[in-house]
């Protein structure tokens, strides 16, 4: 009798990419209904657009690279790419700056530097900062959450302002938009009001922004999920949300009517999905035990960097941009020390 | 007793999977009847492959040395039965890459008459250390856990290595494989009779014996033949069942809290750890003056009909075995020698059990699935936080994959045990361990050919020096002559050959004037 060879280990592998990016879409569930909860059908149509985009522009470039097409796209990497850079986009964006998004993600950032594992910066944080420099207007025009929305838009009312422009009745950007929580704390702390003046502000929520607390509250929850199914370790979502505190926590004792409180920064912006779900990219992220932790620990630092100091209302996008340029380096400084290790070695 | 740190008493990383050992656990199937050609690989051990001292048509007695070596980290190899040699010839052996290589083959007689043996030495501990050792090198005694180096060379530590603690192997932590168990259930006062002399032979103050809690019958069979021993400083300890618990430098960590230097080997840190297979061939080479002929082997998985335990003479046919466990199932699909993690598989069951052969795993296509395409790396670090040599397996995949030698090394590649955890956990079900055995043989080969471009030019260098010197000599020679004629020429009359010519031609003057003069009177 022949029998098949082939190297060890033998058995049922208890892990595939397929299974890993799967969890990752599974957790983002949660947040992504708070979402269209809060912010309407303009979210599902971005994710769509985007998910569609991403999965053709993979195939294309796949057939351009003659790589297998079919098993490639199973991996879903594309998908959560897609939909983690169609989350952070404000839900009436127009779609044809989604669809360049997604693309510039896809094609320039993951492919071009060879695809899935092989790109060194994080596509979906690439293309929000390409769209965020080059529309900034468009990419800031939030919608009110839910409960502050004076004008509900329905799904055909929010499809054709995607994709036609068209606004209902006499209806124009400025009234249906409104600034996100950040920026307006950003635009109003420069004009001299105190934190306790702003905080009667119906943007105001519980510990941060209203509506957003909530979001943030949803990714966090699927961030334990992805923690408690061991599809990433704590070292990243720790470090990152400690890095922030600790800066937002230091600034806030020494004057708390001009620097928001930690806890308005852990729940605005992109802070919690960014914290479980985009940092912890493992392509593009630091791999050691240490390296995650000093990573995640400079990206919280510098998000807070930005947002109090810098152009832009969130920086989360930035921040893990530049530390996936500072991973390899953080990387090679933070080897573990080996099995064994003698004394008067580094390891 | 040595102080133990409690908080470090566990090793890094590892991994939980299910260990399917009830199929075969305490299952004794009986020895296999011994077959009419045993075929015996010259080399069954890690070192130099052992000579033949037999040649074809030699009559050869049961436990008769039939090769042998004479380099240090080797094991001679012994007739496992009585009968004649029919030759020496190049057959498939047990090994990854299905390779023939030299083996013995013995046509049996079915006389199993044993041959002249060395005394038995019950008295071993009025003997010195070294005798036993000597011995248990006689004896052909290799690791029997599966990686098969010799005993003799591990327990020849040296005298600037103390040892003050044995560690005996007993964790069988790989999945499926039962034969530790069932010699642990069944003979464990065999074991401690290894032991006792192990611990005479290392002088060691106190042993430890380790072993996986999925094992409770085995534990309970140790425990009792050490109090029956009266022994207060062996202990058996129970550890956790968790791959790769069994690794050497994992279990001395777990046990002593001690962790074998990086490039190390245990002696330097007191300790020597030893199989429970192998204490018990120990104690047959020194109380019964027996060599190793024989072991136990798992026969395992949903491909085989009866699963269990099998005594098998060293060189029996694989198929010999799988025929006495019954035979293959229909679900049989793949061959593995060894387990599922560090095994490997085999194309055709036509090669000899060997002295490391500790599993046959007849494995189901669930058992065994062929492998997934590998995707990329997307550096998920799952390897990191299993592998219990705290490597970065993908660092050191990244550099093996781009063939730099160096940077695997500075990545520590050679402390890399191979235990599979990094490939077992892979998403991208890359086949990691195999990157890292293909940069080891390359710089294991580019070392070999770094050392022998270091001799050539050293010979090139010598060469060249010792024509320089011959060159140096001659000429030397040469100016010397030079000189001394200079010399004679201007004493000239010194020189014998001038003066012999002058003479002559004196002579011949003399003689031309004496016949002128003649002429003339004439």
């Amino acid at each position: 009798m022949e029998f098949p060879v082939h190297t060890s280990p033998y058995g049922q592998l208890p892990n595939n990419v397929t299974r890993l990016m799967g969890q990752v879409l599974l957790a983002l569930v949660p947040g992504i209904i708070a979402l269209v909860y809060y912010f309407g059908w303009g979210v599902i149509i971005n994710i769509c657009i985007a998910v569609a985009t991403a999965l053709a522009a993979e195939a294309g470039v796949l057939h351009l690279r003659k790589r297998p097409i079919i098993p490639t796209l199973m991996d879903l990497s594309a998908v959560v790419t897609a939909v983690l850079l169609a989350i952070a986009l404000p839900p009436l964006l127009p779609w044809w700056m989604t669809v360049l998004g997604v693309l510039f993600a896809i094609v320039m950032v993951k492919h071009l530097y060879g695809g899935l594992g092989y790109n060194p910066f994080n596509p979906a944080m690439a293309a929000y900062v390409l769209l965020l420099v080059s529309f900034p207007l468009s990419m800031t025009r939030w919608l009110p959450p839910e409960m502050l929305n004076q004008y509900p838009l329905d799904f055909l009312q929010s499809l054709a302002i995607i994709f036609g422009g068209q606004f209902p009745d006499n209806l124009t950007w400025d009234a249906i938009t409104s600034a996100t929580p950040l920026d307006e704390m950003r635009t109003q702390l420069e004009m001299h009001q105190t934190i306790s003046e702003l905080s009667q502000s119906p943007l105001w929520g519980d510990f941060g922004g209203q509506g957003w607390e909530w979001i943030g509250n949803w990714f966090l929850i699927g961030g334990l999920f992805l923690l408690w199914r061991k599809v990433i370790s704590w070292h990243i979502p720790v470090a990152m949300i400690a890095g922030l505190l600790l800066s937002a926590g230091i600034f806030w004792m020494i004057d708390p009517e001009s620097m928001p409180s930690p806890a308005f920064h852990l729940f605005s912006g992109g802070m919690l999905l960014g914290a479980f779900f985009i940092a912890t990219d493992p392509v593009t992220a630091s791999t050691t035990p240490r390296g995650r932790i000093i990573y995640g620990f400079l990206i919280g630092v510098t998000v807070y960097i930005i947002r109090t100091w810098g152009g832009y209302p969130d920086a989360v996008a930035f921040a893990v941009l530049l530390m996936n340029m500072a991973a390899p380096t953080i990387d090679y400084y933070t080897k573990p020390k080996v099995f064994g290790a003698r004394e008067d070695e580094d390891g | 007793m040595i102080t133990r740190n409690p908080g470090r008493l566990d090793f890094h990383g590892g991994i939980h999977r299910p260990d399917r050992k009830s199929l075969s656990a305490g299952k004794f199937l009986g020895k296999v009847p011994l077959p009419e050609i045993l075929t015996l690989p010259l080399q069954q051990h890690i070192g130099s492959a052992a000579e033949p001292t037999v040649t074809a048509g030699e009559h050869v007695c049961k436990g008769q040395i039939i090769a042998r070596t004479t380099e240090y980290i080797g094991a001679p190899i012994h007739a496992p039965t009585s009968g004649t040699v029919l030759g020496i010839e190049e057959r498939p052996v047990p090994h990854p890459s299905g390779l023939n290589a030299p083996c013995i083959l013995l046509q049996t007689d079915g006389k199993d008459a044993w041959g002249e043996l060395p005394e038995p030495l019950p008295h071993y501990a009025d003997l010195d250390p070294s005798l036993l050792r000597e011995r248990i090198r006689w004896a052909g005694i290799v690791g029997l856990g599966g990686a098969a180096f010799p005993t003799s060379v591990k327990l020849n530590h040296g005298p600037d290595r103390p040892i003050q603690t044995l560690v005996i192997n007993g964790a069988e932590c790989e999945p499926y494989i039962t034969c530790d168990d069932l010699l642990m259930r069944k003979q464990a006062d065999r074991i401690m009779e290894g032991v006792k002399i192990l611990l005479h032979v290392v002088e060691a103050r106190e042993c430890l014996i380790g072993i996986e809690d999925n094992k409770p019958e085995a534990i309970t069979a140790m425990q009792q033949a050490v109090a029956e021993s009266g022994l207060e400083h062996v202990q058996v300890v129970q550890v956790a069942s968790r791959y790769p618990m069994g690794g050497e430098k994992q279990l001395i960590k777990v046990l002593t809290g001690k962790e074998v230097p990086s490039h190390g080997i245990p002696a330097e840190i007191g300790v020597t750890c030893i199989n429970v297979a192998t204490a018990a061939a120990i104690a047959d080479a020194i109380i019964a003056g027996r060599p190793l002929l024989s072991r136990l082997v798992t026969v395992t998985g949903e491909g085989i009909a009866n699963p269990g335990n099998l005594e098998v003479a060293f060189g029996t046919s694989l198929s010999q075995v799988i025929t006495h466990a019954s035979g293959l199932t229909s679900l049989a699909y793949k061959l593995i020698l060894g387990g599922p993690m560090m095994g490997f598989t085999l194309d055709n069951d036509k090669v000899p059990v060997t002295k490391g052969t500790n599993c046959l795993l007849l494995a189901s296509k669930e058992e065994a699935p062929d492998p997934d395409k590998a995707l990329p790396c997307i550096r998920c670090g799952k390897c990191v936080e299993v592998c219990p040599a705290q490597l970065l397996p993908q660092q050191l995949y990244w550099h093996a994959r781009a063939k730099d030698l160096d940077k695997t090394r500075e990545y520590n590649l050679f402390d890399c045990i191979e235990c599979g955890c990094c490939s077992w956990v892979c998403p991208s079900h890359i086949p990691l361990v195999q990157y890292y055995r293909f940069a080891k043989t390359e710089t294991w080969a580019m070392e070999k050919e770094k050392q022998q471009a270091e001799e050539a030019r050293r010979r090139h260098e010598a060469r060249t020096e010792r024509l320089e010197r011959l060159e140096r000599e001659r000429k030397a020679r040469l100016r010397q002559k030079k000189e001394a004629l200079e010399k004679k020429a201007a004493r000239g009359a010194a020189d014998p050959k001038k003066t012999a010519i002058e003479a002559a031609m004196k002579r011949v003057a003399e003689k031309k004037a004496r016949q002128a003069r003649e002429n003339e009177e004439n």
